[in-house]
């Protein structure tokens, strides 16, 4: 359950269009680690979570996903304000443009559409934990590939925002990879799957 | 007006930032439980931003559909702009 609150997470506040940016900027909506398969990878994962402190994180780690789904999109709205078609065709934008006018869709900035193909799921929990700190390592590496191509102080300030929270969900998921080892049977030296397969006692 | 919609900005923020903070300590005690220091200023920021929901929303309308000021008399007023992603000179 969920309770939508009327407001970013962080403000934004873009007054220069910038529709080349947009572009590259979707990536993280709904490219290969963006937001929305960050949000779908952890609130999918937990349901098979071994313990309640791995439920809680995954919980409120991909809830807070979701704000940051909203607040790209925000990002790529406001930088699709007002163009004129000339300005469409110069930036490169008429490619997107074609097919989604400046309405947001989840697509990585390569065109190709957001799938769960870029996520696990795996129902083990070393695993999963695992694919998580690569998950957030790679979403911050594409926040620094933005900062590269973006110039825009405002939307800069914006994406340093995201990025950090990358950082700090990488040390929370790395503390619960530590709890889930911590806790493995001592015969599980291999650390296979906790809550699967049980060590005989 | 100006001096309103400054104000506006200056409320929104002030909750924003308690939202954050809250947000990062609820991460931070998932995996840190036991910490008492984290657990205070949990607790502390939270009536911070109690008191700044309600300054915002009794001023500038609902954050979430439980506040007050979601119905107005007869008026549903939810879906009163601006929404987060507005830009319009209103909307701050």
């Amino acid at each position: 359950m969920w309770v939508y609150q009327k407001k970013l997470q962080y403000p934004i506040k873009i007054t220069r269009p910038n529709p080349a940016l947009a572009k590259v900027i979707i990536s993280q909506f709904g490219g290969p680690d963006g937001e929305m398969g960050a949000a779908t990878r952890y609130l999918s994962q937990r349901f098979s979570a071994p313990n309640n402190d791995m439920k809680g994180i995954l919980t409120d780690i991909g809830t807070e996903e979701l704000a940051h789904i909203e607040m790209v999109c925000t990002l790529i709205h406001q930088l699709t304000r007002n163009l004129s078609i000339d300005e469409i065709k110069k930036s490169g934008f008429d490619t997107y443009f074609v097919d989604h006018t400046t309405g947001l869709y989840p697509i990585a900035a390569s065109g190709v559409p957001f799938s769960a193909s870029t996520l696990q799921s795996t129902g083990d929990a070393i695993a999963d934990l695992n694919e998580d700190l690569a998950a957030e390592q790679k979403a911050r590496l594409t926040y620094d590939n933005i900062l590269r191509l973006a110039d825009d102080p405002d939307v800069r300030d914006v994406i340093k925002f995201l990025r950090a929270r990358e950082i700090v969900h990488y040390q929370r998921f790395g503390e619960a990879l530590r709890d889930v080892l911590d806790s493995l049977d001592s015969k599980n030296f291999y650390a296979f799957n906790p809550e699967f397969d049980k060590c005989r006692k | 007006m100006a001096e309103n919609n400054e104000s506006k900005e200056v409320l929104l923020h002030r909750l924003q930032v308690c939202d954050f903070i809250l947000v990062e300590l609820n991460e931070y005690l998932d995996t840190h439980p036991d910490d008492p220091e984290a657990i205070r200023s949990f607790e502390k920021h939270r009536a911070m931003r109690e008191e700044a929901a309600e300054a915002y929303t009794k001023r500038y309308g609902p954050i979430t559909i439980m506040d007050h000021s979601a119905t107005s008399g007869n008026q549903w007023r939810w879906v009163d702009g601006p929404w987060p992603w507005d830009m319009d000179k209103e909307g701050v």
